[in-house]
C-alpha cells in the first residue's frame, strides 16, 4: 500500500468535514465503544487475562526465533510448505512464484492485513491473475478500488447507500436498499469464485507453534472456504503472530473478539493444520506458509518491542478520540490510530509519517482498553524524542520548546518574561478578556478563542501578599 | 503539617485565582503552606515534545524546591501524573536518583485527592448554588484515578451535579497537540462543548487549566458567553468571582 501518511494533517482536514465519513464514525462507535464495553463486562477476571496475556506475549516476542522454528518443524511434519520472507518484495514473490508454478489463475483471499501491507494484490494481479477478496468489507473496497481504513471493520467509512451504489454497478442488478439483500446479492456473487479457485490466500491471526496450525478468526466464514476448497492454500502472516500452545489460543480468544467488537466468541474459527490427509475429504492439496518480517525484527530488542505483543484487536483505534474524528484514511498507511502511529514510522520510515506520533493528545484510552497492556502513548512518545533528536520536527516548533526550555530552567528570567507576558496577553484580550487571533498560535486561535491571563502572575501576586503580611507583623 | 503548593505554570501564567483558591483551601484546613518561589514548570510539555533533557532537569529542579515538604500538593492531575508516574516509572527509573523521586511521588497529590483522602475535608467555604457538570481530564482520570474526589468536593460545597455525556473523553487539549493539530483540537472540543450544551449546567467544572483554557475558547468563539468555566478550586473555595 503506498503510504501517504505525510500528508495526516491534511487529509485528517478534509476528513473532518466528509459528512459521510462522520455519520459512519459516530454509528460505528456504539459497536466498538459500548459493545466492547459489554463483552468485557461479561468476564469477572478481565484484568488478570490481560495481565496473563501480556506476559504470554512478551514470552514469546523475548524467544522468538525458538517459537517459529518449532512452528515450522511442526508445520512441515503435517506437510505444510514454510516461506521466510524478510521483506515485503520477497513476500510477495514468493506467493506469485507458488501460484506460477502451479499454474493458478484465480485467486479468492480472506481478509488479511500483512497483505494491505506488504500490497500482494498489485503484485499478483499485475501477473495476470484475478484476485477475489471474499470478506465483505474487502470486497466492496475492490469494487471500490479504496484501501481499508479500519483493520476489523475495512470499509467501516463507507454508507449504506454508497455500497448499494458500487452493487448496483458492479453486479448490473437493480438498486438494493436494505443490507441483509445487499449481503445475500454479495454472498452469490462470491460463490462461484469460491468454487473455482485455485488458489486460497489466508492471513492469521495467530499461528500455534506447538501444532503448527494457523488460525483465522471471521464472522462471515469466508475464511473456511478460501482454507479448504481450493487446491492450494497459502498463509501470508507476520511472524509475531506466533504463540506456543492451543491453550493459549483459548486465553487469547476470550480477549481478541470482546476487545474488537463486544462479541464473546466470533462466528467462525478457521484452524487449519497441513494438508489434506490421504483419508480425509477436505482440505488443499498443497499448504504454503509465509512468514513475512518486514520490519518485525527490527523492533524485537528494541524500546519499541511491546508494539509487537499486539492481536490486532482494534480497540485503541476505534477508542481513540483522535481516529474518532478523522476515520483511518487519514493516516495513510495500511494501520491507523494510535497502534497506527506507533508501526507506521517504524515499517515506513519517521520521515514519512512525522505527525502520526504527534496526533495523540495523550488521553490514554488506547492504553486502558488495550488487550494486552502495550503502553501505547509511551511508544508515541518514544517517537517524538526520536524526532527531538534528530532534528525532524518543524523549525519554529523546536525553537520553541528550545525557548521554553531555556525560560523555565532559569527562575528569575522565567519570572521576569511571566510578568511581561501575562500584561502583554491580558492587555490583548481586551474587555471580553479573550484572544482572538495570537500569531505562532494560529493552530489554536483558528477555531477557538484564548483566555486572556488576569495580568499579574501568581508568583508575583503571592510575593506582594507575603511581603505586606511581614509588613503588618 | 508542612504542605508544598506546586502552582503549576498554567495557572502562574493564566489564572492565578486558582492558585490562590488551592492556597485558601489548604490553609482552612489548617495546612502551613510553602509556595516556593523559584517553582516553573513540572516539565511535561517537553517530556511529551520529545525534549527529554529538559524534562529531566526541570524535575530535578522541582525535586530541590519540595523535597522537605511533608506533601506537596498540585491542583492538576497533568502535573501530578507528570510527578508521581512519568518521572519515577520512565525519566529517572534505573537512575541513582530513583529513590528520590519515588520518595517525592509518595507524597505529591492531587489537590481533589489531598483535599479528601488525607486532609478529608468536610468543611468548604464555597457557595456556587447553581448547577455544575464535571469534565474529567485525562491524566487525572486514567494516571491517578481522580474521578470521585472532585465531585465529592463539589457536592459537599452545595453544588447539583448534571453528569454529561462523555465526560470522560478527551477535550482536545492534550498541551501542544491543541496548537500543533489545531484542527483536530478543535473539532474534539467542539464535541465536548454540544455534551456539555446538552446537559445544560451553569458551570463546567474541571481540575486542570489545560482543558478549561481549550473547553473555554471553544465555548466563547461559538458566541456562548454565558456558561461559566471553573477549576473545582475555584468552586469549592468560594472563589468563583
Amino acid at each position: 500500500m503506498q503510504v501517504q501518511s505525510m500528508h495526516f494533517k491534511q487529509t485528517a482536514s478534509t476528513k473532518l468535514n466528509d459528512a459521510v465519513l462522520q455519520k459512519a464514525l459516530k454509528k460505528s462507535k456504539s459497536k466498538f465503544v459500548d459493545g466492547r464495553a459489554l463483552g468485557v463486562a461479561e468476564v469477572d477476571n478481565w484484568e488478570d487475562i490481560r495481565t496473563y496475556a501480556a506476559a504470554l506475549r512478551d514470552r514469546v516476542i523475548d524467544n522468538l526465533d525458538a517459537y517459529l522454528i518449532e512452528f515450522e518443524r511442526n508445520a512441515i511434519r503435517r506437510g505444510a510448505q514454510v516461506h521466510w520472507a524478510e521483506t515485503a518484495e520477497e513476500a510477495n514473490a514468493i506467493v506469485l512464484g507458488i501460484a506460477q508454478k502451479n499454474a493458478v489463475k484465480t485467486i479468492t483471499k480472506s481478509k488479511s492485513m500483512v497483505t494491505e501491507e506488504i500490497a500482494l494484490n498489485g503484485t499478483l494481479i499485475g501477473a495476470g491473475i484475478r484476485v477475489m477478496e471474499t470478506d465483505l468489507g474487502e470486497y466492496i473496497l475492490q469494487l471500490a478500488d479504496e484501501a481499508p481504513s479500519h483493520i476489523v471493520a475495512p470499509a467501516v467509512h463507507k454508507s449504506k447507500e454508497q455500497v448499494a451504489e458500487l452493487f448496483m454497478n458492479a453486479h448490473h442488478k437493480p438498486r438494493l436498499t436494505d443490507i441483509p439483500s445487499m449481503t445475500r446479492e454479495a454472498r452469490e456473487q462470491l460463490r462461484s469464485h469460491f468454487l473455482g479457485a485455485d488458489m486460497g490466500i489466508s492471513g492469521a491471526n495467530f499461528i500455534v507453534a506447538e501444532t503448527g496450525t494457523t488460525l483465522t478468526v471471521t464472522n462471515e466464514g469466508n475464511a473456511d472456504l478460501v482454507t479448504t476448497l481450493p487446491r492450494i492454500h497459502c498463509v501470508v502472516t507476520g511472524i509475531e503472530k506466533v504463540i506456543p500452545t492451543m491453550e493459549d489460543f483459548a486465553t487469547l480468544i476470550r480477549l481478541l473478539p470482546r476487545s474488537a467488537i463486544g462479541q464473546s466468541i466470533v462466528n467462525y474459527l478457521t484452524l487449519t493444520t497441513g494438508v489434506k490427509a490421504p483419508d480425509e475429504s477436505d482440505g488443499p492439496e498443497q499448504m504454503h506458509i509465509v512468514l513475512v518480517d518486514a520490519g518485525r525484527t527490527k523492533l524485537v530488542g528494541s524500546d519499541m518491542k511491546d508494539m509487537l505483543r499486539c492481536i490486532r484487536c482494534g480497540a485503541c483505534m476505534n477508542h481513540c478520540p483522535v481516529y474518532q474524528n478523522v476515520g483511518g484514511h487519514a493516516y495513510g498507511w495500511v494501520y491507523p490510530g494510535p497502534m497506527g502511529s506507533v508501526l507506521t514510522p517504524t515499517y515506513v520510515g519517521i520521515e514519512n509519517a512525522g505527525d502520526l506520533p504527534n496526533a495523540a493528545t495523550f488521553c490514554g484510552e488506547c492504553q486502558v482498553v488495550c488487550p494486552v497492556k502495550i503502553p501505547l502513548p509511551d511508544l508515541m512518545r518514544k517517537w517524538r524524542e526520536r524526532q527531538f533528536d534528530m532534528k525532524l520536527r518543524p523549525f519554529g516548533e523546536r525553537a520553541a520548546i528550545s525557548l521554553w526550555g531555556f525560560f523555565v530552567q532559569r527562575p528569575r528570567l522565567y519570572a521576569l518574561a511571566t510578568r511581561i507576558g501575562a500584561r502583554v496577553a491580558s492587555m490583548m484580550g481586551g474587555e471580553q478578556k479573550l484572544i482572538h487571533s495570537l500569531p505562532g498560535i494560529d493552530g489554536w486561535t483558528q477555531g477557538r478563542d484564548m483566555p486572556a491571563p488576569a495580568g499579574e502572575t501568581f508568583r508575583e501576586l503571592y510575593a506582594a501578599k507575603s511581603a505586606a503580611k511581614q509588613v503588618a507583623r | 503539617m508542612k504542605v508544598g503548593l506546586f502552582i503549576t505554570c498554567l495557572v502562574d501564567l493564566v489564572r492565578p485565582n486558582i492558585g490562590f483558591a488551592a492556597l485558601k483551601l489548604l490553609e482552612d484546613a489548617g495546612c502551613e503552606v510553602i509556595v516556593p518561589a523559584s517553582q516553573t514548570c513540572c516539565g511535561q510539555p517537553g517530556y511529551n515534545s520529545g525534549a527529554r533533557d529538559i524534562a529531566k532537569t526541570l524535575a530535578k529542579k522541582v525535586l530541590a524546591e519540595f523535597k522537605d515538604c511533608d506533601y506537596v500538593v498540585a491542583p492538576s492531575g497533568s502535573c501530578s501524573g507528570q510527578m508521581k508516574l512519568h518521572v519515577v516509572e520512565d525519566l529517572f527509573k534505573g537512575e541513582p536518583e530513583e529513590a528520590e523521586f519515588r520518595a517525592l511521588a509518595a507524597k505529591w497529590y492531587e489537590l481533589s485527592d489531598f483535599l479528601v483522602n488525607v486532609l478529608k475535608s468536610e468543611k468548604l467555604a464555597g457557595k456556587f448554588k447553581g448547577t455544575v457538570t464535571y469534565h474529567d481530564s485525562c491524566a487525572g482520570l486514567r494516571e491517578l484515578g481522580i474521578k470521585t474526589q472532585p465531585r465529592a468536593l463539589l457536592e459537599t460545597s452545595g453544588c447539583t451535579l448534571n453528569e454529561m455525556q462523555d465526560a470522560e473523553k478527551c477535550c482536545g487539549f492534550g498541551g501542544t497537540f491543541s496548537i500543533k493539530l489545531g484542527e483536530i483540537s478543535t473539532r474534539m472540543a467542539e464535541n465536548k462543548c454540544v455534551n456539555i450544551g446538552v446537559a445544560g449546567a451553569d458551570a463546567v467544572v474541571g481540575g486542570d487549566l489545560g482543558c478549561l483554557l481549550n473547553i473555554e475558547g471553544r465555548l466563547r468563539r461559538n458566541g456562548d458567553m454565558k456558561t461559566k468555566v471553573y477549576h473545582f478550586a475555584e468552586v469549592v473555595a468560594g472563589m468563583t468571582e
